[in-house]
């Protein structure tokens, strides 16, 4: 059966998207190898595993590759239906849901945030992301409402496609973005009910760690 | 529990006519052979109460509605035409590693095709010769990834073949502007094309070529292009 076959993620640290596959390989008790790639010099392996877009996470799986954060998350969860379901295994309506949130995500925070920290501080451009970022907060946070979880009474898809950025709130903060406390406190108790589960705490990066590497970046990558 | 007929009752469709991502859904529902009610969104002038309380995050169409209940994000709606009507020929296949392939790839088509046409029309002299070039470089990419097959997803029109087929439409406009040739710059996915056309669902659906190139005059005015 090929759920049993080895497994390998190809990842980077810090990246959130790499994140999100770690998260849903723990939920779903899966043993894999973990392989760090150096992304200033990119591996064989990752070349040939992604040639399209030569980017990471990539999960191999039974010598097959499968690129795209929430297109092996899903995987992940068809391959291996638990424990642990990620998406409401007999609901269409709620299935369609979570996918749009979880593309929300990558559409709208992930553009934000890059803008937050690559940007020039004082730039219209940099302010407009500011704007955007609290945007894009305060829709997640109505969208969570009173639950406990996007996902409802389960920790499901969202969550795992969201809680990793939770360790950028830091960064956020640093960067003009707003104090999450403030902007968005259903989130940051979310994030802390997320955190609560291992799968998530072994995963997501230290907020500090991280926005020592956002300064890194914004280093080498940013606008001048 | 609902009749088919009574499923396929429920069903409406917030569109714009000239839409390739619109047109992914009309494609899709006309293969599963699903009735539902077209609705011409005015994009240009207001869009709908019905369309702004609908998708009140991104304020897009297409936005499709069953039973009352929105689904926003042409891909979403795809997959979900595919779940809530298992009965339909469906647009995935069934192993997972197949699924996120065409995923993938359908992603593909999304990220690079519309903004990169964009671009071709957009941009002029440097930037718009980047364009160019991209937009060869993504074209040869996925003929490669067609290969000798009639259709992406094998045997059968599948759900990468949904989501490309509309912009088949747009490559008389990316050839004007791009100044290249479709057919001889990838000839398999020209064929490919050909081959679309001649599904009842893309020939209903697609808006002829020279409609396009003309709407894209309407585009560079609205963004002040030359």
């Amino acid at each position: 059966m090929a759920a049993t076959e080895e497994v390998t993620l190809l990842d980077l640290w810090a990246s959130p998207f790499g994140q999100r596959c770690r998260i849903a390989l723990a939920e779903k008790k899966v043993e894999y190898e973990y392989i760090e790639q150096n992304l200033a010099d990119k591996s064989e392996l990752l070349l040939r595993s992604n040639p399209v877009h030569k980017k990471i996470p990539v999960l191999l799986h039974a010598g097959r590759s499968i690129c795209e954060s929430l297109l092996i998350v899903e995987y992940i969860d068809e391959t291996w239906p638990s424990p642990s379901p990620l998406l409401p295994a007999d609901d269409p309506y709620a299935r369609a849901r979570a996918r749009f949130w979880a593309r929300y995500v990558d559409d709208k925070l992930f553009d934000c945030q890059t803008r937050l920290w690559k940007l020039k501080s004082g730039e219209p451009a940099h302010e407009q992301a500011k704007e955007d970022l609290v945007q894009a907060l305060t829709t997640l946070e109505a969208e969570l409402g009173d639950r406990d979880y996007f996902g409802g009474e389960a920790f499901g898809f969202v969550d795992v496609a969201l809680v990793p950025f939770t360790a950028w709130f830091h960064t956020y903060e640093k960067f003009g973005g707003g104090v999450a406390e403030e902007l968005c406190p259903r989130l940051v108790a979310w994030a802390h009910r997320c955190k609560e589960r291992n799968s998530v705490a072994m995963a997501i990066a230290d907020p500090h760690k991280l926005y020592d590497f956002v300064l890194y970046l914004k280093q080498k990558f940013g606008a001048k | 529990m609902a009749t088919v007929e009574e499923e396929k009752a429920g069903m409406v469709l917030l569109d714009f006519w000239v839409s390739p991502f619109g047109q992914r859904c009309r494609i899709a529902l006309a293969e599963k052979g699903l009735q539902y009610e077209y609705r011409e969104e005015d994009l240009v002038n207001s869009k709908s109460e019905l369309l702004l309380r609908s998708n009140p995050v991104h304020k897009k169409i297409p936005v499709l509605l069953h039973h009352g209940r929105p689904v926003c994000e042409s891909l979403v709606i795809l997959d979900y035409l595919d779940e809530a009507f298992p009965d339909t020929p469906q647009l995935l296949p069934a192993p997972a590693y197949a699924r996120a392939r065409a995923r993938f790839w359908a992603d593909y088509v999304d990220k690079k095709v519309y903004e990169c046409g964009s671009r071709l029309w957009k941009l002029k002299g440097e930037l718009q010769a980047q364009a160019r070039a991209e937009m060869v470089e993504i074209l040869g990419t996925l003929e490669a990834e067609l290969g000798e097959k009639d259709w992406f997803g094998g045997d059968s029109f599948g759900l990468v073949d949904v989501a490309l087929a509309p912009f088949t439409a747009w490559f008389y406009s990316y050839e004007k502007y791009g100044e290249f040739s479709v057919d001889k710059v990838c000839p398999t996915l020209a064929a490919w094309a050909r081959r679309c056309g001649e599904r009842d669902s893309v020939a209903k659906h697609l808006t002829p070529p020279e409609k396009v190139y003309a709407f894209i005059d309407v585009l560079k005015k609205k963004y002040g292009v030359e």
